[in-house]
């Protein structure tokens, strides 16, 4: 193929040796590609898990043996000299991410992505989070152009979220919006750890 | 619908990886960084096919598993049986130190000054 030299600028500088990642989830529409974009050092990059629709119980009208397409888009940032950050955009339905083994396990946290025009659209997002992780969410209003103002509290009020999950808003197509997303979930991050060393 | 490498059937996908649908090792996740070894590529075994030449071609320079998966348009669950092979052949090496189950304290500020410095 000849492209993959070591001045390939999809490689990651030769100085890289650690990865970390954060899932970044969402209803259908509300922005996760868009945020990761924002972001990403990378064109934004997709790949593809095949399931039967048996699996998930989609349509069982068009027999069992169909297969479905489960996509996640991601990115990647290089931050200082030697680690790299990983964004993955993921289904919000929880039992998606296994089809990615190790999706969840070692994560920084999960950017929760709303929409205060289809807030309903987050609640199956968040129960299911909080079911089944113990990952630190922040919890990230996106301010589409449309969209009407809300209070960050009336959000929290609205999504019945604990004190201490950050909620964040901004028009997630921004840079600087976008890194403040990550950063207020990072230090929502490392305060539980801060808790749980003090607890233990 | 969907891109050339997604119509493979799943007993494609079964074929390509020697019949194994599970990697040797669960050290591998989509982010882990891989690199091919210095000597990479030239003690192939007979066997490797044109993916495992692909895998190692783009990692001649350090990319993620998702990454690698995303390049040639194959799943990340059947380049994992790939990498893993190519990992315990020597080929290729896990360029990430070890992952713990939840980044230490260290890291997260780590992390936190690179994003404040973005």
């Amino acid at each position: 193929m000849g492209f993959a030299t070591s001045e390939d600028a999809r490689h990651l500088s030769a100085d890289v040796d650690r990865s970390v990642k954060v899932l970044v989830v969402g209803a259908y529409g509300v922005g996760k590609t868009t945020l990761i974009d924002a972001v990403s050092e990378i064109p934004m990059l997709r790949t593809e898990e095949q399931i039967t629709t048996a699996s998930v119980g989609v349509d069982p009208r068009r027999g069992a043996k169909d297969t479905t397409t489960v996509a996640m888009d991601f990115g990647r940032v290089t931050l200082g000299a030697s680690t790299a950050l990983y964004l993955f955009g993921t289904p919000g339905q929880r039992r998606f991410w296994d089809l990615w083994a190790g999706l969840a396990d070692g994560a920084v946290g999960v950017l929760v992505l709303v929409d205060t025009r289809w807030l309903e659209d987050s609640f199956e997002v968040l129960d299911q989070l909080e079911e089944h992780s113990r990952l630190p969410i922040a919890v990230v209003v996106n301010q589409f152009p449309d969209s009407p103002r809300h209070p960050d509290p009336e959000v929290r009020r609205a999504l019945d979220l604990p004190p201490e999950t950050p909620v964040v808003s901004g028009d997630v197509r921004e840079r600087p919006h976008a890194v403040a997303a990550l950063v207020a979930l990072v230090e929502h991050a490392l305060r539980r750890q801060g808790a749980g060393s003090v607890a233990a | 619908m969907q891109t050339e490498g997604y119509r493979d059937h799943p007993v494609r996908s079964y074929v390509l990886t020697g019949g194994r649908a599970h990697p040797t090792r669960n050290t591998l996740r989509p982010e882990t960084l891989l690199r091919a070894a210095d000597d990479g590529g030239r003690d192939l075994p007979a066997t490797a096919g044109r993916h495992e030449r692909a895998v190692l071609e783009l990692c001649q320079g350090t990319l993620a598993l998702a990454e690698l998966a995303a390049y040639l348009r194959l799943p990340v669950s059947l380049v994992t049986v790939l990498v893993s092979d190519l990992v315990d052949a020597g080929t290729l090496v896990i360029r990430s130190t070890a992952a713990h189950d939840l980044p230490g304290t260290d890291l997260l500020e780590e992390v936190l000054d690179g994003l404040r410095n973005l």
